[in-house]
């Protein structure tokens, strides 16, 4: 057996995985076909946020939040984690009436991280907000960390705690024979008992080879950053209707983006840019604070995301074949998620349970609608 | 400028781009204007250029000086900054010649006030006339230094050192490819004419210079240097650096051209076929951009690449531009002879463009130090992009324009790889950073497609 | 650090002022070559450290030249043309911490 339990995909949900399942003493072999955080693990906006999800996913996203802030012990790196907290802002009275149900329907399901601001609130908060935004919904202790910096980490500790990470792999296939996984790939073959899928854009391929059909979209979210500039905000921005993140790093720059699509190529790994969206996003974001009108744009780019066509990630045991798993097209917001995730699965590979629920998640929710 | 020549002359229908505000590049800057008065002051080969310039602005092509082209993207549409009336450019043919940058030289106080690059320095003199206000060290390899030292010493500005980092022994390495340089003409008798200037004037000018340094608390003060086995040292406050000068790939790596590593230019080269045409339709290179030759190939190859654009925008047939191609084709190839002779002669050193010391400045931008580098490749990182992650490293607004050719030979030199595998930072554009209007002003007015993620109203959990 | 030949074509002159002072330039050259030709060693602070940083590549690739014109900030000192009454700062506003700099330099 070339290990306990062979991950395929490097990215945050795979490399947390394998951490988990390490401090659990499982060998694992990581197998990466670019480098650990080549793609949306490591090439994201950073939001750390648990609000803003669908309901099913809030105790992960709660979950995750502690993993968060209990990083430097569990990967001995605090990943570059902020809790400079999350604001989504009202530009009129109506979006404001929303925000305030949107408040009320989270604290009825038992969780109180949100909390409304009004005008002056907002603007104590953050001065340089455009003057015709109402209000805001704040969530205090969401924030940002380093997305490369949070996947070296967790490469790091992976490997400290015993896993093999073999970057510049590429499966080809997989097949069970009897109780093994044997796992082809360009570097030769290798056999686990346990095989976990955490493909990201690619996770359908490995799912399909398992045999998992999931109707997976590879899309490419468009960010771009700014030179340094003086402060311009303190927390983390976005809005109520429209697509916007923006969020100010300690370096300095500003990253804008929200989810404005370019166009990906899963087989080239190449991204193109669609500058017409990119410019509306850059236009929503200097009417939201006016002082990024003398921002300098210094680069644009796209990663390799995964989309379900509900929105919502691929989590849980295979429903075709024993000992496989699932953690893969997360929908633009895996990132904050990955710390728990990758517990959620060493619990399902170790004892077959999750402590948290996943049943809204499961692979095989496609074929089952009508 | 030699290709807008070419094409016009076909009848092609020609736009120039230029960054720059007047025509003439960096060889030939601001040579309608000189800033001596007579262009001649600096020697014959730039004063030659005011011909060349006059000649371009009489053929009829459209000139838009201070522009800044920051995409082109693959079915050819440039994105422009600077010009207030227009955002973008559609054409069916392209020629890309941005030419070349200074190598990156680190060593320690590379990056101290007065520490200069000498082609910055020489720009300073084509432009405002500017020469060093004390004694100057030139440190360093390469054509353009010993030119720098030539015009220097016409105009009567003291020279306190040329320390050649060249080693004392590649004069007769090189010899083993001289009958092809001397083939090639007068660079071999240009050059031997510049020592004899510097000899002649007295200046101290050493060969086999290592272990370069620049000191100093705010500003520089000191330069140290070990050279025929003894440390030695200078006080000098301008210290002028030069190793050759490399592509500035940053616009083909953008535009995705398959780009080789040159081992005899050390650096990175788009790839091209002999019209200069790229692996991406309709896009030409011309000039030193496509690889390093100088200013007498990058015109040869600017008149090839016009003549291809004329025929493949119609105008002429193929046995047409081959005829008329012959003859400058057959100079370019005598010109390139010498190339291999000077790439030889003025070979940068290893320990020049790859730094032993680990409080070396690699990222100019954002300060990041060789040891910074060397930590993240002993973690494993092979790939320049994950250095970049990491570190910070080619972050900065000048895009790893001086610090990728010393990332990717870390890593080739630390893990034994081929600096073709090793590969380069990815480059995404914009390819110089551009203010935020010039990116609002391609919004088309239309809301796109996507929706808020959930939580917003088309998606929200509550029940209205 | 650089002076303007004594054999340069005559210019006309104009005022720019820098960190609030006034100074003759010649018409017709960069920001960073008027500046470096009044003396100036120093163009500003480097954005991690805040250690004194001057011109490198001076052809517009380099960044390293950034100081603000005219209210505008990091603009490339050798790539803009000096204008008469233009308004230089080379100490950046949102000062780095680092012991302020004499872009003038000792003795100058």
């Amino acid at each position: 057996m070339s290990a306990d339990v062979v991950i395929v995909g490097g990215g945050i949900q795979g490399l947390s995985t394998a951490v988990h399942l390490g401090h659990r003493g499982v060998r694992t072999l990581v197998i990466e076909k670019d480098y650990c955080g080549r793609h949306a693990s490591g090439v994201n906006a950073g939001g750390v946020l648990r609000a803003g999800r669908y309901p099913e996913e809030l105790p992960i996203s709660h979950a995750a939040l502690e993993i968060w802030s209990g990083a430097q012990s569990i990967v001995d790196d605090d990943c570059g984690f902020r809790p400079i907290g999350r604001l989504k802002i009202a530009e009129s009275d109506d979006e404001m009436a929303h925000l305030a149900e949107c408040a009320a329907f989270v604290r009825r399901l038992g969780y109180d991280h949100e909390c409304l601001l009004d005008r002056g609130e907002l603007r104590e908060l953050e001065p340089g907000v455009g003057a015709h935004a109402v209000g805001a919904l704040l969530v205090p202790g969401d924030g940002h960390a380093n997305p490369f910096r949070t996947v070296a980490a967790y490469r790091r500790k992976a490997r400290s705690l015993g896993s093999e990470v073999r970057e510049g792999t590429r499966v080809l296939g997989a097949r069970r024979v009897g109780g093994t996984w044997r796992i082809d790939t360009d570097g030769g073959a290798v056999e686990a008992p346990v095989l976990v899928n955490t493909a990201g854009a690619w996770g359908d391929r490995i799912a399909a080879a398992i045999g998992d059909p999931v109707p997976l979209e590879a899309v490419a979210p468009m960010l771009m950053v700014t030179g340094r500039m003086p402060t311009v905000m303190r927390t983390r921005i976005g809005a109520v209707d429209r697509v916007l993140s923006i969020v100010q790093i300690p370096n300095g720059t500003v990253v804008i983006g929200g989810g404005y699509q370019g166009h990906a190529d899963r087989d080239t790994n190449a991204t193109t840019l669609d500058y017409a969206k990119l410019a509306f996003n850059a236009r929503i974001a200097a009417t939201m604070f006016p002082a990024l009108r003398e921002a300098r744009i210094v680069r644009c780019w796209a990663g390799i995301e995964g989309h379900t066509p509900d929105g919502r990630p691929v989590i849980g045991p295979s429903a075709s074949e024993e000992g496989a798993f699932h953690a893969f097209g997360f929908c633009s917001h895996g990132f904050h998620l990955g710390p728990a995730i990758g517990r959620i699965l060493a619990e399902l590979v170790t004892s077959g349970r999750s402590n948290l629920p996943i049943e809204p998640f499961r692979v095989d929710r496609f074929a089952q609608r009508g | 400028m030699r290709a807008a020549i070419a094409a016009r002359r076909h009848g092609a229908d020609v736009l120039v781009l230029d960054e720059r505000a007047a025509p003439g590049g960096q060889i030939w800057r601001d040579v309608e204007t000189p800033a001596f008065g007579d262009a001649r002051t600096l020697g014959d080969d730039y004063a030659h250029g005011a011909s060349l310039v006059a000649e371009f602005r009489s053929c009829g092509a459209q000139y838009r000086p201070g522009t800044l082209v920051w995409d082109v993207s693959r079915d050819r549409v440039l994105r422009i900054a600077g010009d207030p009336g227009a955002h973008s450019v559609e054409a069916t043919r392209i020629v890309v010649a941005s030419g070349a940058i200074e190598r990156p030289f680190p060593v320690p106080g590379w990056t101290l006030p007065g520490v200069v690059a000498a082609g910055g320095a020489q720009a300073l003199l084509k432009s405002a006339a500017l020469v060093p206000a004390g004694p100057v060290v030139l440190a360093g390899t390469g054509a353009l230094l010993l030119l720098l030292a030539w015009q220097y010493l016409r105009l009567g500005v003291p020279l306190a050192a040329v320390l050649e980092t060249t080693p004392r022994g590649s004069a007769w390495r090189s010899a083993a490819r001289l009958p092809g340089a001397l083939a090639a003409g007068g660079y071999v008798v240009k050059g031997l004419r510049m020592l004899h200037a510097i000899r002649s004037a007295g200046v101290m000018h050493l060969r086999g210079v290592q272990a370069l340094r620049a000191l100093g608390e705010r500003r520089l003060e000191r330069v140290e240097y070990r050279a025929q086995g003894r440390d030695a040292a200078i006080d000098a406050q301008l210290l002028l650096l030069h190793q050759g000068v490399v592509p500035d790939v940053n616009l083909t790596m953008a535009l995705g051209c398959a780009h080789d590593w040159d081992a005899g230019q050390l650096c990175l080269r788009p790839r091209t076929d002999a019209w200069g045409n790229t692996d991406i339709e309709g896009v030409a290179l011309a000039g030193d951009g496509a690889g390093i030759a100088g200013a007498a190939c990058a015109g040869l190859a600017g008149e090839l690449s016009g003549l291809e654009a004329a025929h493949r925008l119609g105008r002429i047939g193929r046995a047409e531009r081959d005829r008329l191609a012959a003859a400058p084709r057959a100079a370019l190839a005598r010109s390139l002879r010498v190339r291999p002779f000077l790439e030889a002669l003025h070979r940068p050193r290893d320990d020049d463009r790859v730094p032993r010391g680990d409080d070396v400045i690699v990222c100019r931008c954002e300060e990041v130090r060789a040891g910074t580098v060397r930590a993240e490749i002993a973690r494993g990182a092979a790939d320049p992009n994950a250095i970049k992650s990491r570190t910070r490293c080619g972050m900065g607004p000048c895009q790893g324009r001086y610090c990728g050719l010393t990332v990717t030979e870390m890593i080739a030199a630390a893990r034994g790889m081929a600096q073709d595998a090793v590969g380069y930072f990815r480059i995404r554009p914009p390819i110089k950073p551009i203010p935020l209007a010039d990116l609002l002003a391609l919004d088309r007015g239309e809301a796109p497609p996507e929706v808020a993620l959930p939580g917003t109203r088309a998606q929200a959990p509550v029940q209205r | 650090m650089f002076v303007r030949h004594a054999t340069a074509a005559a210019a006309a002159t104009l005022t720019i002022i820098v960190d609030g002072r006034e100074v003759q330039v010649p018409a017709g050259v960069s920001v960073a070559a008027a500046l470096l030709g009044a003396g100036a060693v120093v163009l500003g602070a480097a954005p991690v450290s805040g250690r004194p940083r001057g011109p490198w590549c001076l052809m517009g690739t380099c960044f390293g030249c950034l100081v603000e014109i005219d209210g505008v900030p990091d603009e490339r000192a050798c790539a803009v043309t000096v204008r008469d009454a233009m308004r230089i700062v080379l100490t950046p506003a949102a000062a780095a911490p680092a012991p302020a700099c004499d872009p003038w330099g000792p003795g100058a």
